[in-house]
C-alpha cells in the first residue's frame, strides 16, 4: 500500500497466474505481494526466490508438484516479466524490480 | 410437461433431425433455383459486365447495346460482341463466381487480388477436428483456399456438439473428418478437401505434412503438439499452434520464418518454448476441465486469422510462398503468445516470446529430432509426455463396488457380507467432486466436500471439522465421478485419522459414479 514501492519494507510485486494455476492459488488470478528484498543468503530478490517464496507463503494447495519441480518452476509454465518471456530477462536470475507484473502461466492443451 | 420417458426424447430427436433435413433441403432448393436462373441469364448478364470495361466509342459499349436497341439498329453486326468474348475466356484471373463470393474480402488492401491469387493457389492442412479445427476450416474455406486437408481419427459426439460447430445432430456417429467435409462442400464447393480419416502418427506425419503450405494444430494432448513442431520444422512448414481450456486459451505462431534448423533467424518452435513436457498428471483435458464453447471458438477463428495473414501476405512481410519458398522482405512479426482470458481483464494479453533456443531438440544445430528418426517411429512422443494410467492407490478392502452399494442401499443396514467388512452402520457417502458437479446430479443422501478442500486443507480446516462431527461408528464411503480422486481422498482422511486407528471403516466407490450408472442405475445422469 506504501507509495515507495522499494521501501525497505519489501518489493511490491504483483503476482498473476493463468491456465488453471490459479487453482492452485486460492483460486485467485491476482495477487499483489510485498517481497522481502533480499532472500535467505542476503542475494537480492530473483525470480527463483518468489518462486519459493510463493510456495512457501501464499499457496495454500498441498499439491506443490503441480507448481514446481527440482526448485524451478515445472515444465509446462511460462514465466512472463512484464509481458516479456523470462528467456528474454535472465529467466530464474532476474532481479525483481518494484512494480514489476510476474504472470505465471500454464499452458493449455485442450481443442 | 417434463417427462422422463426414454421414448420422448427419441421422438424429440427425430424431430429435430426431420427439420434439420428438411432445412437442408430448403437451402438445396434455393440453390439450384439460383443456379438455374443465372444459367438462363447466362450471356446478357457475362456481355454487361464485360463491357462495363470496354468503352471503344467513350461510353461503355453496355450502354450503347442498350441505347442502339431502343432505337431499333445495330452497332457492328461484323463484329458481335459475344464474338469478342470467346475470343478471350481468361480475360480475368478470377472467375466470375470468384470476384462475387470474395468481394467483400477483395477489395480491402490487406487482400486485393494478390492475396486472393495466394489464397487459392494455397494449401494448409489443420490437425484436429474438433473446438479449433472446426471454426478455423469454416473460415479458411470461406476465405477461399484452394486446398484443405484434415486430419481426425475421431467419431462425433453429442457433447463436441456445443463448440464444434462442422458436426450436428445429423452427423453423430460419422467420422468427423466427413462430418466436416459435408459442411464445408456445402459452404464452399470451389476448395479441394483432403480427409485423412486417422490420427497422426511419427510414421505418417511427414509424408501428410509434405504438400502443404502451412499447418494448422488443433489437437488436444501435448504429444500431438510436440510430434506436429517437430515435423513442420522437419519441413520448413510454419506452425500455428492453439489450445483453450475451460474459459482460456493460447494462440502462437511457431516456426515462421520456417528457416532450415539451425539457421537462428528462423522463428522458435514448439520445444523452444516447451522444452520438456508438461508432468501427466498436470495435463487437464476439455472433457476433465471443462470448455466454453466460444472461448475455443475465438481461438480457432484467430488461427484462421493468422492462417490468413501468413499466407496472403502483407506489404512489408515476410509471407508463405505456395512453392513452399519464402518471400523475404523486412522483419516478420517478432515471436509472440497471445493469451485470451474469457473472464479476465484485459480479455487478450500478447507475450513477447523467445527466439530459437541455441541447443533445441528439433530446430538448432544440436538438433536430435531427425526425419529418419521421425519416420522409423524410434520417437516415442507418448511416452516422452508421459501418462497416467488409473489410480491404484487403495486395497481391495477399502472398496466397495457399485453393486454392494446398491445392496447395501436397499436396506437399512449393509449388507451382510459387506457388514464383516465395512460395519453394521450405514455408511455416510462424502461426494469428493467439485460443487458445481455435485449440484448436477448426486446420490441420494451424499454429502460434497470438495476434492479441492481436501488438497488444499490443513488441520484445522472445514472439510475435516464436518467429517469428524460423523458418529464414530459410521463407515465413510468416498465416491467421485471415475473412481480416482476418490482413492487420494481416502488416503487423505485416514492420514488425518478419520479412520480412529482401523476402529473406522473409510473406502471409496470403485469406478465412481459412472460404475453406478453402468452397473445400477441407467438413469443416472452421464455427463
Ligand atoms: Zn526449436
Amino acid at each position: 500500500m506504501a507509495e515507495d514501492a522499494s521501501g525497505t519494507d519489501g518489493l511490491q510485486v504483483t503476482v498473476e497466474f493463468t491456465g488453471g494455476l490459479e487453482m492452485l492459488f486460492s483460486n485467485r488470478r491476482k495477487h499483489q505481494i510485498t517481497l522481502p528484498v533480499r532472500d535467505e543468503n542476503d542475494a537480492a530478490a530473483n525470480i527463483a526466490y518468489l518462486v519459493r517464496y510463493l510456495c512457501q507463503n501464499v499457496m495454500r494447495d498441498h499439491r506443490k508438484e503441480l507448481f514446481v519441480l527440482d526448485d524451478t518452476v515445472r515444465p509446462g509454465i511460462l514465466v512472463l516479466i512484464n509481458d516479456g518471456d523470462w528467456e528474454l530477462e535472465g529467466g530464474e536470475e532476474y532481479e525483481i524490480q518494484p512494480n514489476d507484473n510476474i504472470l505465471f502461466v500454464s499452458t493449455l492443451h485442450g481443442g | 410437461m417434463a417427462s422422463n420417458n426414454p421414448l420422448d426424447s427419441t421422438i424429440e430427436a427425430l424431430r429435430s433431425q426431420i427439420s434439420a433435413c428438411e432445412a437442408q433441403l430448403q437451402a438445396l432448393k434455393l440453390q439450384l433455383a439460383e443456379a438455374e436462373a443465372r444459367a438462363n441469364s447466362t450471356g446478357p448478364s457475362l456481355l454487361s459486365t464485360q463491357y462495363d470495361q470496354d468503352m471503344t466509342n467513350g461510353v461503355p459499349n453496355a450502354w450503347q447495346t442498350d441505347s442502339l436497341s431502343v432505337l431499333g439498329q445495330t452497332n457492328n453486326e461484323s463484329n458481335p460482341p459475344s464474338q469478342a468474348l470467346d475470343q478471350s475466356p481468361q480475360k480475368w484471373p478470377l472467375t466470375n463466381d470468384e470476384y462475387k463470393r470474395y468481394g467483400r474480402q477483395l477489395i480491402m488492401p490487406e487482400i486485393g487480388l494478390r492475396g486472393q491469387l495466394r489464397l487459392r493457389a494455397a494449401s494448409i492442412l489443420i490437425i484436429g477436428v474438433g473446438g479449433l479445427g472446426c471454426p478455423a476450416a469454416a473460415y479458411l474455406a470461406g476465405a477461399g483456399v484452394g486446398k484443405i486437408g484434415l486430419v481426425d481419427g475421431d467419431i462425433v459426439e453429442v457433447s463436441n456438439l456445443h463448440r464444434q460447430i462442422l458436426h450436428s445432430t445429423a452427423t453423430l456417429g460419422m467420422l468427423k473428418v466427413d462430418s466436416a467435409v459435408s459442411y464445408l462442400k456445402a459452404l464452399n464447393p470451389g476448395v479441394e478437401y483432403v480427409a485423412y480419416r486417422e490420427r497422426l502418427t511419427p510414421e505418417s506425419a511427414i509424408e501428410t505434412f509434405q504438400s502443404y503450405d502451412l499447418v494448422l494444430d488443433c489437437t488436444d494432448t501435448p504429444a500431438s503438439r510436440y510430434l506436429i513442431s517437430d515435423a513442420c520444422v522437419l519441413l520448413g512448414k510454419p506452425l500455428v499452434s492453439a489450445s483453450a481450456l475451460r474459459t482460456e486459451g493460447q494462440l502462437m505462431v511457431l516456426n515462421q520464418p520456417a528457416r532450415p534448423p539451425g539457421d537462428a533467424s528462423g522463428g522458435p518452435c514448439y520445444r523452444c518454448v516447451f522444452p520438456k513436457p508438461p508432468p501427466a498428471a498436470s495435463v487437464v483435458s476439455c472433457g476433465e476441465g471443462g470448455i466454453l464453447g466460444p472461448v475455443v471458438g475465438v481461438m480457432g477463428v484467430l488461427q484462421a486469422l493468422e492462417a490468413i495473414k501468413l499466407v496472403a501476405g502483407r506489404t512489408g512481410t515476410e509471407s508463405v510462398e505456395p512453392n513452399g519458398g519464402q518471400e523475404s522482405q523486412t522483419n516478420p512479426d517478432p515471436p509472440s503468445l497471445l493469451l485470451f482470458s474469457a473472464y479476465g481483464s484485459p480479455q487478450f494479453r500478447s507475450i513477447r516470446l523467445r527466439s530459437r533456443k541455441p541447443k533445441c531438440a528439433a530446430c538448432s544445430t544440436h538438433a536430435t529430432v531427425t526425419p529418419e528418426a521421425l519416420a522409423s517411429g524410434s520417437l516415442d512422443y507418448v511416452q516422452f509426455c508421459g501418462f497416467i494410467g488409473p489410480v491404484d492407490a487403495l486395497l481391495p478392502s477399502e472398496r466397495l463396488t457399485a453393486y454392494e452399494l446398491a445392496a447395501d442401499l436397499a436396506n437399512t443396514d449393509m449388507h451382510e457380507a459387506t457388514a464383516r467388512r465395512v460395519g453394521t452402520a450405514r455408511p455416510v457417502i462424502v461426494d469428493v467432486r467439485e460443487k458445481v458437479q455435485f449440484d448436477l446430479c448426486s446420490l441420494q443422501g451424499s454429502t460434497n466436500v470438495p476434492f479441492s478442500e481436501i488438497s488444499t486443507g490443513g488441520e484445522s480446516e472445514e472439510w475435516l471439522a464436518k467429517l469428524r462431527s460423523v458418529s464414530p461408528e459410521q463407515p465413510i464411503l468416498v465416491v467421485c465421478r471415475l473412481g480416482n480422486d476418490s482413492q487420494v481422498a481416502v488416503k487423505k482422511m485416514k492420514e488425518a485419522g478419520l479412520h480412529g486407528d482401523g476402529k473406522r471403516w473409510v473406502g471409496d466407490l470403485r469406478g465412481g459414479l459412472r460404475a453406478w450408472r453402468e452397473n445400477v442405475d441407467p438413469e443416472f445422469p452421464d455427463y
